[in-house]
């Protein structure tokens, strides 16, 4: 069963969700195409998560239409689940078992399982494999999660916030694994609230705020499109700082340049940043 | 990383015709699961030893005579071990092992697997025969060893002992199953597990004889299966004298099986409507 590059690998329109008062998912529509990086980006609450468990066929949803590789989630028969790769939230593997036998048991979930030895080491545990699950460190574990996660060989990969409580270089490390494994051609849904993890790794990204989707696009078109305007910083001769928005950023230095005669002092022309724009989106402004 | 990776690698499958079947991945979770319970050092003391301190303790404080029953009191003590001992290592065990994994998401992680949900129940089924054959060839020996109780004396016997155990374990271990349900989270587990089970140990004449038990209380006991099965290995192991013990004056092997069986049936019932991949939390 190979899949078309043009395909959708997860269509979604109009979710929803609610738990008791508390509207979760708020009519999403999310379109990830096969084989690109999608992260889905918002706050904590946002509805992110609930929005991946529906996907991963764990929760139930109250409306709206869902296919992921083109099978209603809610109704995922094994074969189904064998082309499906989970990376949960909080980690689960079984403590007393070291991570050779947990990659090499969960492979024979799967019809067509990754080589466990070489899943192993894509994820780097191999100095790992004799080790008690008990023993490894938060990120190791993280990382033994992804390897379950991949074991089956699945075309499509949906990450729930997979770096949260990692350290910077453990995060780095993450990132060039994913990068590999969407280099492999999978497709990769992932979730985070790190903007830089979402504007470092995804191909197309969705804003999602209040279990809405408030923006879509590629990190660098939504800076674009909803990052109006520059700010252009300056000092003035008796040393009190400056600043001006402005939609016209060359003209308002042109016009220092002709007052100051040449060097600016202090001069600063920035653009608005994707976390800006973030910020803004999600409501989180007052925050900066 | 942009857009145009397209180098989707060939996937050539048929899922379908390959997924792994029920039945072998049963028994290779049944290794695992031994595996992961004897490294639990605690778990394995809490299982196995429970019974045999019990055993060791009532039978060698009570070990006169009964009057007019042919037996010690250390005798009776033997059977009714052995049955808490199989109870022990099928509901107790299952009860507190799979409110964990429940609530420690290993059951959820497995569902997100295709993984079939009948081998997660054929491995607690091989982890369960195991220690309850292990548990029980333990209390045997130290019965036979130093507590005056012979081994079954006749090739019936040993069938009486077959079926009982059978039943038994998976009458108790349906019901574990089901127990596991209640508990709101791992931590609360042990609690609500062991006491069920602690209160039937009084009221199935396993710490206390059944002919000393208030007869209102033996009724509530004989609602569950442990009854009987005390009363099933006493018929295995005692002699034929020790009856007048009995409520009914006889071992009613008939009653007994049939008790079981209906446990058994109740029992995968209870599961079927019951048994939860999820914490209540995780909705």
């Amino acid at each position: 069963m190979t899949t078309q590059a043009n395909e959708l690998a997860v269509d979604v329109r109009g979710l929803r969700k609610r738990y008791g008062d508390v509207t979760a998912v708020d009519g999403i529509d999310l379109e990830i195409r096969t084989g690109e990086v999608f992260g889905l980006l918002g706050p904590n609450g946002a509805g992110k998560s609930t929005t991946v468990e529906i996907l991963q066929g764990n929760r139930g949803r109250d409306a709206g239409e869902v296919l992921v590789l083109g099978s209603d989630p809610a109704t995922g028969t094994r074969a189904w689940r064998s082309r499906v790769g989970i990376v949960w939230q909080d980690e689960s593997a079984p403590a007393e078992l070291t991570v050779g036998e947990t990659v090499r048991h969960f492979a024979r979930y799967y019809p067509s399982p990754r080589d466990p030895e070489e899943v192993i080491g894509l994820v780097g545990l191999e100095a790992k494999v004799d080790s008690r699950i008990k023993a490894l460190s938060g990120g190791q574990r993280r990382r033994l999660d992804v390897a379950l996660g991949v074991i089956g060989d699945p075309e499509l990969l949906l990450l729930d916030e997979p770096t949260t409580g990692f350290d910077p270089a453990a995060r780095r490390q993450f990132w060039d694994l994913i990068r590999k494994l969407a280099g492999e051609g999978t497709t990769i849904l992932l979730t985070t609230h790190y903007l830089e993890e979402a504007e470092n790794l995804a191909d197309r990204l969705a804003i999602v705020a209040k279990g809405r989707v408030v923006a879509e696009g590629e990190p660098a078109a939504l800076r674009e499109a909803h990052g109006t305007g520059a700010t252009v910083e300056w000092t003035e001769p008796d040393g009190t700082p400056r600043a001006e928005h402005t939609d016209t950023p060359t003209k308002v230095v042109a016009e220092l340049m002709h007052r100051f005669d040449g060097e600016i002092p202090g001069l600063l022309v920035t653009r608005p940043t994707l976390e800006d724009v973030y910020l803004r989106l999600t409501g989180q402004e007052d925050v900066r | 990383m942009t857009a145009t990776t397209t180098a989707v690698r060939t996937r050539t499958r048929a899922p379908e015709e390959r997924l792994p079947g029920a039945w072998g991945l049963g028994l290779r979770r049944g290794v695992l699961e031994l595996k992961q319970f004897f490294r639990q050092r605690d778990q394995v003391v809490f299982t196995f030893a429970f019974p045999v301190v019990f055993l060791f303790l009532f039978a060698s404080i009570f070990k006169d005579d009964v009057r007019g029953a042919g037996v010690t009191a250390s005798q009776l003590y033997v059977p009714a071990m052995m049955a808490a001992g199989i109870m022990s290592t099928s509901f107790q065990s299952l009860g507190i092992s799979i409110a964990i994994e429940r609530d420690e998401k290993v059951l959820r992680r497995l569902r997100g697997t295709p993984m079939p949900p009948a081998a997660y129940f054929l491995g607690k089924i091989w982890l369960v025969l195991v220690t309850g054959l292990m548990e029980t060839a333990i209390l045997l020996l130290v019965g036979t060893g130093f507590y005056g109780v012979d081994l079954p004396s006749s090739a019936t016997k040993w069938l009486d002992f077959g079926w009982i155990f059978v039943l038994g374990l998976t009458a108790c271990a349906l019901l574990g199953i089901a127990v596991s349900s209640v508990p709101k989270s791992g931590k609360s587990a042990t609690s609500v597990v062991v006491l069920p089970f602690l209160v039937l140990q009084f009221i199935s004449g396993v710490y206390i004889s059944i002919d000393t038990i208030p007869d209102w209380m033996l009724n509530i006991g004989a609602l569950f299966p442990l009854k009987w099965m005390c009363q099933g290995l006493r018929g295995v192991f005692l002699p034929s004298s020790a009856q007048v013990l009995e409520q009914a004056g006889s071992w009613e092997f008939g009653k007994v099986a049939l008790v079981l069986g209906a446990w058994c049936v109740g029992g995968l019932v209870l599961c079927l409507l019951t048994f939860r991949w999820k914490n209540r939390r995780d909705g």
